[in-house]
């Protein structure tokens, strides 16, 4: 009985460790409680990779999560506007403003810069891939200090869901390129890794002030 | 006995730790795409297309009984203002403000560039 009892506490743990822990080692939050960001401004992403139009496609996939994790998150799109009418040309511009003009305009709490390092889609012979991969800083608004890290890496291969077959790699490469060539996949890709990295039960955010305490997960 | 006990609690435990909740705290509707096809496809976001989906998720919003997403208001009122509806942008932006205080710098910066701008 008391091995039965044992076995299961067992699994259990080994559940929980494969399941969750992808990182053992603790997450540092002690500068994150310390600033307790109420509100989130995202300078548009410097953008280190060979698709013109990443640091635009991020930025369509970045309000939400942070949202949704409680943060107030300043538009987007009026930000970006914004900033390109007062003389800025291009998110490298962008991420180089002052603190103290981005404390007397804008006045967040919080501001996350990031940088792109490798995205788009990537046809090979028996297999197209979806690359997203990005490099994200936290910084409190009044001190400058970090407060916070991340990376939003993942990709898509069209064999992800094939058959082992030779002629399944090869039909699924020519339906995603067909479809890829009408759709692009990043915005989803992005969506589901953003999501994935602010919600990340070890090194994610925390919650911010609209995300009640009893739905915290 | 004890076994099962333990299984079930264990299944308990993986659902309450692991499983993505499914409450969003806001609906989000078009915006994305919004914000995707006015920099990608801005032939088919014109400020009038913006405006009407951006309206519409917020009646969505309002008709599931969930506080609008922040944001939505302000994006609004940049459209009201690049079609020349200086009233509508105006009330738009005020809107953001009231719902979500953390605006108030950005939303009177924006204010007050648009009456420099008449």
């Amino acid at each position: 009985m008391l091995n039965h009892v044992k076995l299961v506490l067992l699994t259990v743990a080994a559940l929980i460790l494969a399941g969750c822990n992808q990182q053992q080692v603790k997450y540092d939050y002690a500068a994150f409680e310390n600033s307790r960001p109420k509100s989130i401004l995202v300078i548009p992403p410097v953008n280190n990779s060979i698709e013109v139009n990443a640091s635009y496609i991020f930025l369509s996939t970045i309000s939400r999560p942070l949202a949704e994790k409680g943060y107030y998150v300043f538009p987007v799109a009026v930000i970006e506007q914004f900033m390109r009418n007062n003389g800025l040309q291009d998110p490298a511009e962008m991420n180089s403003i002052p603190l103290d003009k981005i404390n007397e305009h804008i006045g967040p709490d919080a501001i996350l810069y990031v940088s792109i390092e490798n995205w788009g889609q990537k046809y090979e012979v028996f297999d197209s891939r979806t690359i997203v991969d990005s490099n994200w800083r936290l910084i409190d608004a009044k001190t400058g200090q970090q407060i916070w890290d991340g990376t939003a890496k993942g990709q898509y291969s069209s064999n992800d869901n094939n058959q082992n077959g030779l002629i399944g790699m090869l039909v699924g490469a020519v339906i995603n390129q067909i479809a890829g060539s009408v759709s692009d996949n990043t915005p989803m890709l992005s969506q589901q890794v953003n999501q994935g990295t602010v919600f990340n039960s070890h090194n994610g955010l925390l919650n911010g002030p609209y995300l009640k305490p009893d739905t915290d997960s | 006995m004890y076994t099962r006990t333990l299984t079930v609690l264990a299944a308990a435990l993986l659902a309450t730790g692991c499983a993505p909740k499914n409450t969003s705290l806001y609906h989000w509707g078009n915006y994305e795409g919004v914000v995707h096809d006015m920099y990608l496809k801005p032939g088919e976001a014109p400020a009038q297309t913006q405006i009407d989906k951006i309206t519409r998720d917020i009646q969505e919003s309002q008709a599931q009984g969930k506080r609008v997403a922040p944001g939505l208001y302000a994006h609004l009122g940049m459209m009201y203002a690049a079609e020349g509806q200086s009233a509508q942008a105006r009330e738009s932006l005020l809107k953001e403000k009231q719902l979500y205080p953390e605006s108030t710098v950005l939303i009177d910066t924006l204010l007050k560039n648009q009456q420099g701008s008449h």
